[in-house]
């Protein structure tokens, strides 16, 4: 499946910081799906830029807009060259389709965003959002995250989404015309809540308790791995030194001077060269990321399914009492305590009108119970299908992906190995001529 | 005036993470890390005015002695090997003490047999050191590893501190052995051959403590009167002396802070395989993969944890051993300025009595000779002939001082050569020996990494969804 390229982002960086090319996609997603919308259309997030401007309580703020560009793809094919369309979206709009499409399809293992603020830094790397470095990269995970919704067999075919894509103005209003917002209140209110479900599905239970495990390991991880990183720049960056003392030294020795310099100037290389190493393992821990908040929007699909089951589980222990008090009733039997039952006791039956009247009322309610037990039965089922359906593909792209991370980095590690060899390769041919 | 070393070179192992943020391209400063005091309390005598008595030949013959910077030492011209091993401690009421085997291979017609073993402690390799300064106090002797270190709880008996020190001591013993005056001297064939009871007494003879003082009386003056014209070369040697210094110390303590963090970063990296392992329990497909992983970080973890071993085993000592030799040349260059000092005081002092000589008697002398019944002339003629024994007596010590001078001079312009040619080669040997060690442990890394690789692209094809970009 081809994905588009991204042209390269020159931003205000500090000066030493290199610039160069990112990669566009963090992952190519790899599941074939012939109708999602990503085999019809181009996407790209192209760029990002600053604005400012008044916000609702009237107050400036500055915040950053990214440019989603947009081809179809047939034109391309044909050797032409259709005009992109484009328009600009900031991060609060990526939000609100997201939780959109959370609400509207439940069972989906909807893909995450890129952080809203930048966790897990090694303490060189900014956890300023106006860093550019950080804006990059969401740019990059933004992107990533629209080319995720457009190959998703299910989501890709959504006409918010579309709309997300195409519409610049007047999108947020048609977003909330659906009427999310309800649903979206509901659904927190019940994602929030604590309940106990006596029959879930094992598959969800187990699903549920991989997402907890991937999560914390995922995090530890991340954490390990940026002080890790850490220590690697200050090992890296001492060498530097060793560049300004034997540069210094050369000054005072006469046959071992030249061998001496040269060799600093491999010592700085050396030094200098941990930044792009570490820019480069910063994607990898993107990658990681993304499935660390890909296990919580697993786990949230495992919530709603134990949602459903509850509401299903509710409701036939309300029909099964209402059928209890019916067969109680009829046959004067008095099985379950109820102060009803009692004060009848105590102060003489009902009148046999009276337990007609009740009667009919019962028989009414159970058939409504019946009805929603078949209606809540059929919520479940439909659900633990499709959302199980859902969570296969997303095991599988896991896998795949992660895979492909993990030999990524060991690209990343060989390339760093080879670094290192050629540059003290490099320094030894000098201290030979000392 | 005994000299006492202070080096300020080595600092703690309190490392903060004080990288500034904004450093990222540029070069981190040396942080203000708590300065380690190091304490060697050398008792060599720092003024160049008492000899060995073997030393006294005729300044000719002294001269040619130095002439050995055309003499290329060669690997098969070594005609004496000598070993420093086998630490052991002994327990005496009063102290403990640590004892090296010290052994001896040699061909040379001067010593008595081919083969030596002996036992010696610290203080008799200080003791051999401080001889062969006082007998040769414008050579340059290699340095002694340090009397004790006070870093924190380490203590004399440590394992690794008596690996480090034996090395040193093995090093010294071989510096001296290479050194084609001191391998000769009385002292050192003593101190290889003898038994411990025949050195003790050795030890007893030489200079008196009442001489050697009268010599740090004497030394005190000449450096408080200090240099008027020291030869430009020696000045030249001196500004040298300070940069290198300077240098050397520094690189020093870069190093020693590379081994920090190297230490620090294995310490988190240490962490990376575990957790790569625990989420592999989680995972099916994933897991060989991770597992995979997990194993190659562990790999990495125990090369680099060798890596830095090589560092602190290999390049550390012999930085160290130069620091101290900058040390060394200082105390030689200022050993080498007093004897010139006192030259130039005692060439004043032969003036001011010539001076004496020629001007006219004084009246207070021709008075007080009156009064104790002797004629003006007499007392004019005793005082001449006075004035004269003085001259001569001074003359000759001039001359003798002169003779010392020039021998100290030569000796160093010498000595100082072929220092030069040694700290060169020592250097270079040890920087191509790391950056050779560097490049290995990114070699072993690399192949870790890359039989990763290879398992994931023979198992990609073994599942048929061969996918490398």
């Amino acid at each position: 499946m081809r994905v588009s390229g991204v042209p390269v982002v020159k931003w205000d960086k500090p000066e030493f910081l290199p610039t160069h090319t990112v990669s566009s996609v963090l992952i190519l997603p790899h599941h074939d799906n012939i109708n999602c919308l990503l085999k019809k259309m181009e996407i790209s997030v192209a760029e990002a830029e600053k604005r400012t401007g008044k916000n609702a309580v009237n107050m400036q703020e500055t915040y950053t807009v990214y440019l989603i560009e947009t081809r179809p793809v047939d034109a391309a094919s044909e050797g032409t060259n259709p005009a992109l369309d484009s328009l600009w979206r900031r991060y609060s709009e990526f939000e609100l389709l997201r939780n959109y499409l959370l609400v509207t399809y439940p069972f989906a293992v909807v893909p995450p965003l890129p952080e809203k603020r930048a966790e897990f830094v090694w303490h060189k790397l900014s956890a300023d959002n106006m860093d550019p470095d950080f804006v990059e990269r969401r740019r990059v995970g933004l992107e990533n995250f629209l080319l995720r919704v457009a190959s998703h067999p299910v989501l890709s075919s959504d006409k918010i989404f579309y709309l997300f894509l195409t519409e610049e103005n007047g999108w947020k209003e048609t977003v909330f015309e659906t009427g999310f917002q309800a649903k979206a209140d509901s659904r927190l209110k019940a994602l929030n809540a604590t309940f106990r479900v006596k029959n879930p599905d094992k598959r969800f239970a187990e699903m549920k308790h991989y997402g907890d495990e991937l999560q914390s390991v995922i995090s530890q991880l991340l954490r390990v791995r940026a002080r890790a990183a850490d220590r690697l720049y200050g090992v890296y960056k001492v060498h530097g030194n060793y560049g300004r003392v034997f540069s210094e030294w050369s000054a005072i020795e006469k046959e071992m001077g030249d061998g001496l310099q040269s060799a600093g100037h491999h010592m700085d290389a050396y030094a200098a060269s941990v930044d792009d190493i570490l820019e480069e393992e910063e994607h990898y821990a993107d990658q990681l990321k993304e499935y660390l908040f890909y296990a919580d929007a697993l786990r949230t699909v495992c919530r709603k399914h134990e949602l459903t089951q509850y509401e299903l589980e509710m409701a036939v222990q309300d029909l099964t009492s209402k059928k209890q008090q019916q067969e109680e009733l009829a046959t004067g039997t008095i099985r379950t305590f109820s102060l009803k039952g009692m004060t009848s006791k105590l102060f003489g039956q009902e009148t046999p009108e009276q337990r007609e009247a009740k009667l009919k009322m019962l028989e009414t309610q159970i058939e409504e119970g019946e009805e929603q037990v078949k209606e809540r039965n059929a919520e479940c089922d439909e659900f633990v299908k499709s959302a199980w359906v859902d969570i296969e593909r997303f095991k599988e792209q896991k896998d795949h992906d992660l895979r492909e991370s993990l030999i990524s980095y060991a690209i990343m590690q060989i390339s760093m190995c080879k670094k290192g060899i050629q540059v003290w390769n490099n320094a030894k041919e000098c201290f030979n001529k000392m | 005036m005994s000299g006492s070393v202070v080096d300020n070179t080595v600092s703690s192992g309190n490392s903060s993470a004080a990288i500034p943020t904004d450093i990222s391209g540029q070069i981190l400063d040396l942080d203000e890390d708590d300065d380690l005091e190091v304490f060697s309390k050398d008792t060599t005598l720092t003024d160049g005015s008492s000899l060995n008595a073997s030393m006294q030949t005729s300044s000719a013959s002294m001269i040619n002695q130095y002439k050995f910077e055309e003499e290329e030492e060669d690997a098969d011209t070594k005609d004496i090997f000598v070993t420093v091993d086998n630490p052991e401690s002994h327990v005496t009421a009063i102290e403990t003490y640590i004892t090296y085997r010290v052994e001896t291979k040699t061909t040379r017609s001067e010593f008595d047999s081919s083969e030596f073993e002996v036992r010696r402690r610290y203080q008799d390799f200080l003791w051999l050191k401080g001889r062969l300064e006082e007998a040769h106090p414008t050579l340059i002797v290699h340095p002694l590893p340090e009397k004790f270190v006070m870093k924190g709880m380490v203590e004399r008996f440590n394992e690794d501190f008596i690996e480090t020190r034996r090395s040193a001591l093995h090093k010294f013993l071989n510096k001296i052995a290479e050194h084609p005056i001191f391998s000769s001297s009385e002292d050192f064939k003593i101190f290889l051959t003898a038994g411990s009871g025949e050195l003790t007494s050795h030890k007893k003879q030489g200079p008196g403590f009442l001489s050697r003082m009268g010599e740090t009386v004497k030394a005190v003056a000449a450096a408080v009167r200090g240099v008027r014209s020291r030869p430009q070369e020696f000045t030249d040697m001196q500004e040298y002396v300070e940069a290198f210094s300077q240098k050397i110390s520094s690189i020093d303590k870069v190093t020693q802070r590379i081994v920090r963090e190297q230490k620090e970063y294995l310490e988190e990296l240490k962490e990376c395989g575990p957790t790569y392992a625990l989420w592999s329990q989680s995972e099916e497909e994933l897991a060989e993969p991770l597992k995979n992983v997990a194993g190659c970080v562990d790999k990495c973890c125990k090369e680099t944890d060798e890596q830095v071993k090589h560092l602190n085993d290999h390049l550390i000592p012999v930085l160290h051993e130069y620091v101290l030799c900058a040390d060394t040349l200082k105390a030689v260059l200022r050993r080498r300025d007093n004897i010139q000092a006192d030259f130039e005081a005692k060439t004043e002092a032969l003036a001011t009595k010539k001076a004496d000589r020629d001007a006219d008697s004084k009246v207070l002398s021709l008075a007080w000779g009156s009064l104790v019944g002797r004629s003006p002339e007499e007392v004019k003629q005793q005082k001449q002939q006075k004035l004269k024994g003085e001259i001569k007596e001074m003359r000759d010590e001039l001359d003798k001082t002169e003779d010392r001078l020039e021998w100290a001079n030569n000796a160093l312009k010498s000595d100082w050569t072929r220092w030069q040619k040694g700290m060169r080669t020592d250097l270079r040997s040890a920087f191509i020996d790391t950056a050779e060690r560097n490049v290995s442990y990114y070699e072993k890394c690399l192949a870790v990494w890359e039989s990763f690789l290879q398992s994931q692209r023979t198992d990609a094809e073994g599942n048929g969804n061969v996918d490398f970009s």
